[in-house]
């Protein structure tokens, strides 16, 4: 083969490499990705009635409790402006803790409550979520019903 | 007093590195001889400062001294002495200091050991370290002086974060540091050749030893890091493909690409720019993973509490680094000339495959980890990209990587025939095929797809390395023992750290599939006197008792765990809170096995004596880190090759010859 023909060789083997990562890294990124939504903004219904999605917020005070089962907790996280209830079964990160801001990964329920398959606090104590920090900001600007003009999940 | 002095001497370091940066590239470009030989004083200088103000850091953490902003965050009176100096490196500025101790060290290291190189040669590489340390002693007085005063002087330190009072973070860091800082060294030969307009085989030489002890760092820091989640965070896991451990996986990921590339070039003086191409970005990524981690602008369990104004500054410092290599490379990678010509099946080929798959599962981790940022900035949403997607990356590359593994180093330079190839390795493909069918029996995969395949895979890089080393051999004289020992201590190094290297890969392939597939986790409420059955294993739940550590108390819970009516370990899982700081800290037990760990942690009191707590089997864990470990020694072999010592005692006499004329 000459050396010609040999790089365009070369480079279609390297275009349909490209092609069928890129094809297979976005429609994979489809299924795997989730969107994140304050409590009001689940409040006003604006989240995924089927979809796993995050939810995020501070943990409201003295709204912990665990179950009789021991092992599925229950608590509300706000935004200060709207309540989700939020239902994990499992070990809670260290972190967590009342007054804490969390992230919570999950669906939500007929019931309306969140039923977390993933609770994430983080490392370090002063540290808070950058969605979390923005949604309380939001809250604040925008009062209690008022919903966060920001549009998400188009 | 003394924090006032190590500022100095950061503002006298800088000075140097300055200077640094200026003279001796001048001096390369005008063919001024005094201006060149001032690199390696300056270099020496430069480490000398940085090292007076760590130790003066170390001293203030020793010392308690909280009069010292950075020290009054992150340690304690009751701190033990060997956290105190861990501690240096458990904040932002800190770590940043390390991190132009390092660069510092390189610098001179850099100085020390290239006697043999071509002067301007050295002077320019210097010159270029010297502008990489400018840019972080720069960020470093500017927006993160670690000598802070506070005012008043509290009476006691907040404390380390918890998390990071372990042995394991405190080699982390440094380790990691050591590898994203050290390919600054590669940039730098990257970069001064392009000034030099000189880019051939020697140069991949003198670069090559310096850019794979640079990846052997960075792999010992990653897989250290990657432990330490393991045993410390109590999740049980080992890789989050969390921003801040992508954040060192991609230069990891480049930079072993760009190990494989230096071969073709020093052998075949082929794939030149590409390989100066690789240099850049490794480099660029490793910056990028510090941008990342400290800018704040993703979500990150590892992120510190941020400041946008350190965001900025890194990122223009990114800029002007990516900016300004891209350019020169634009300017003078065209004059760089043709490399060898090879054929479509050749050992070129082969490494130039490996590089293309390392460089796209690089940006797929990459747009991955900034997908969240891109979604934003188009006001589709707040994002996250989950775990599965990166494993599904991962899956559709690696096996690839790791059949490619095994024809390419059996594979000859510039030309090959499919024929001689089918017949060296033909026994290394049967017996991995047995392998697989083997392993798919449905006692060993436990009806999983991926266990046959990633065991076969294992099996046949173990095999296509064995007959590999079996042909280098078959010429040699006397037994094989003693033909590999006269080869090894021969010319055979690089050769052998290869083999061993890969061999780590296999490891690791074997520890992912197997945990991955095989382990087992249970959350669970559990009163004294309770067991648990699982995975063969029994754990019993004695109950739990106060106990009080130096600078915590903890409630600790007795777990004996029996395989059948044996006893096998006793563990003694802790919840700590640290008097320090209010958060509570779970210290897992863990019983180390080389086929399994056994693994509790606790979770919370329940209230009655009983807990909350999450039992772990991980069969073949150990194998992933040991894996990353044979790797690294692989490197360490390879390195210590004969050649690039010999090469440079080849080339001193000349060398200075010409440096004398001049």
């Amino acid at each position: 083969m000459k050396a010609r023909q040999k790089r365009l060789v070369l480079v279609g083997l390297a275009l349909i490499g490209v092609a069928g990562a890129t094809t297979l890294a976005l429609s994979a990124l489809q299924s795997n990705i989730s969107y994140f939504f304050s409590p009001s903004q689940v409040m006003a219904s604006e989240h995924p009635s089927d979809a796993v999605f995050r939810v995020g917020g501070v943990v409201v005070p003295e709204t912990v409790a665990r179950q009789a089962d021991g092992l599925t907790v229950r608590f509300d996280v706000t935004d200060n402006a709207a309540v989700v209830p939020v239902s994990y079964t499992g070990i809670l990160p260290d972190l967590f803790s009342e007054g804490q801001g969390v992230v919570a990964k999950g669906r939500i329920g007929t019931d309306g409550v969140f039923y977390a398959e993933e609770v994430l606090a983080k490392h370090d104590e002063s540290y808070m979520p950058p969605e979390v920090a923005d949604t309380l900001q939001t809250a604040h600007i925008d009062g209690i019903i008022e919903q966060t003009t920001e549009s998400l999940k188009q | 007093m003394i924090p006032e002095l190590g500022h100095l001497a950061l503002i006298l370091a800088l000075l140097l590195a300055i200077a640094q940066a200026g003279f001796p590239l001048a001096g390369s470009l005008t063919g001024n001889r005094p201006w060149m030989t001032m690199a390696r004083p300056l270099a020496y200088g430069q480490l000398a400062f940085v090292a007076i103000a760590f130790a003066a850091l170390v001293q203030a953490f020793l010392a308690s001294d909280f009069s010292v902003l950075y020290v009054a965050q992150n340690s304690n009176s009751l701190l033990p002495d060997i956290y105190k100096i861990s501690a240096v490196w458990g904040g932002h500025e800190g770590s940043l200091l390390l991190w132009a101790l390092m660069m510092a060290g390189w610098g001179a290291a850099v100085a020390a050991f290239s006697r043999n190189l071509p002067l301007p040669v050295v002077a320019r590489v210097i010159a270029v370290m010297g502008m990489v340390a400018i840019g972080f002693l720069l960020f470093m007085l500017l927006t993160s002086n670690p000598f802070e005063r506070l005012f008043p002087v509290p009476p006691e330190g907040r404390d380390l974060n918890p998390l990071l009072q372990d042995f394991g973070l405190a080699i982390h860091p440094p380790m990691l540091y050591m590898g994203y800082v050290g390919f600054s060294v590669a940039f730098a030969f990257a970069l001064a050749a392009l000034i030099g307009g000189k880019l051939d085989a020697a140069w991949a030489r003198w670069s090559r030893p310096w850019t794979t002890v640079a990846w052997v760092f960075l792999t010992i820091g990653i897989a250290l890091g990657s432990w330490w989640a393991y045993y410390e965070l109590g999740w049980g896991g080992w890789w989050f493909w969390d921003p801040v451990e992508n954040a060192s996986l991609m230069p990891w990921l480049v930079g072993t690409a760009l190990i494989h590339s230096l071969a073709v070039t020093e052998k075949r003086a082929a794939f030149k720019s590409w390989t100066v191409l690789l240099a850049i970005s490794a480099f660029s990524l490793s910056l990028l993973g510090t941008f990342l981690v400290r800018s704040g602008v993703l979500t990150s369990v590892h992120a510190f509490a941020t400041d946008p104004e350190r965001g900025l500054f890194i990122l223009l410092f990114l800029c002007l680094v990516i900016g300004g290599s891209l350019a020169l490379y634009a300017w003078r990678a065209p004059e760089v000339s043709e490399g060898g010509r090879f054929d479509l099946l050749s050992r070129e080929s082969g490494l130039l495959l490996n590089n293309l798959l390392f460089v796209a599962f690089t940006v797929l981790v990459l747009f991955g980890t900034l997908a969240p940022l891109i979604y934003e900035a188009f006001n589709l949403g707040k994002i996250s990209v989950g775990f599965p997607w990166f494993n599904k990356m991962f899956l559709a590359l690696a096996p690839f990587l790791a059949l490619l593994l095994g024809i390419g180093p059996a594979t000859r330079w510039k030309h090959d025939e499919p024929w001689r190839l089918t017949k060296t390795l033909w026994i290394a493909l049967a017996l991995s095929i047995g392998m697989l069918a083997l392993a798919s029996l449905p006692a060993i995969s436990g009806g999983d797809q991926w266990v046959p395949i990633g065991i076969a895979l294992a099996a046949w890089l173990l095999f296509s390395h064995l007959t590999l080393v079996r042909e280098r051999l078959k010429h040699k004289h006397g037994s094989w023992r003693q033909a590999m020992l006269a080869d090894f201590s021969g010319n055979g190094r690089s050769f052998y750290g290869m083999v061993v290297a890969h061999l780590g890969v296999a490891m690791f392939i074997v520890g992912v599939t197997m945990v991955s597939n095989h382990e087992i986790e249970k959350d669970l409420r559990m009163s004294p006197g309770d067991s648990h059955e699982m995975a063969g294993y029994r754990f019993e739940f004695l109950g739990a008792q106060k106990v009080n550590g130096p600078n915590y108390r903890a409630d600790q819970g007795h777990f004996i765990v029996y395989r059948g009516q044996r006893q096998i370990a006793e563990l003694f899982p802790e919840k700590r809170s640290y008097l320090g700081g209010g958060m509570p800290m779970t210290e897992a037990a863990i019983d180390a096995g080389f086929f399994r760990d056994v693994y509790v942690s606790l979770g919370e009191a329940v209230g009655g004596g009983d807990w909350a707590l999450r039992l772990y089997y991980k069969p073949y864990v150990r194998w992933i880190w040991l894996g990353a470990g044979l790797m690294a020694l692989g490197g360490a072999i390879a390195v210590s090759d004969r050649r690039y010592r010999t090469a440079r005692a080849r080339r001193t006499a000349p060398t200075e010859a010409v440096a004398a004329k001049a």
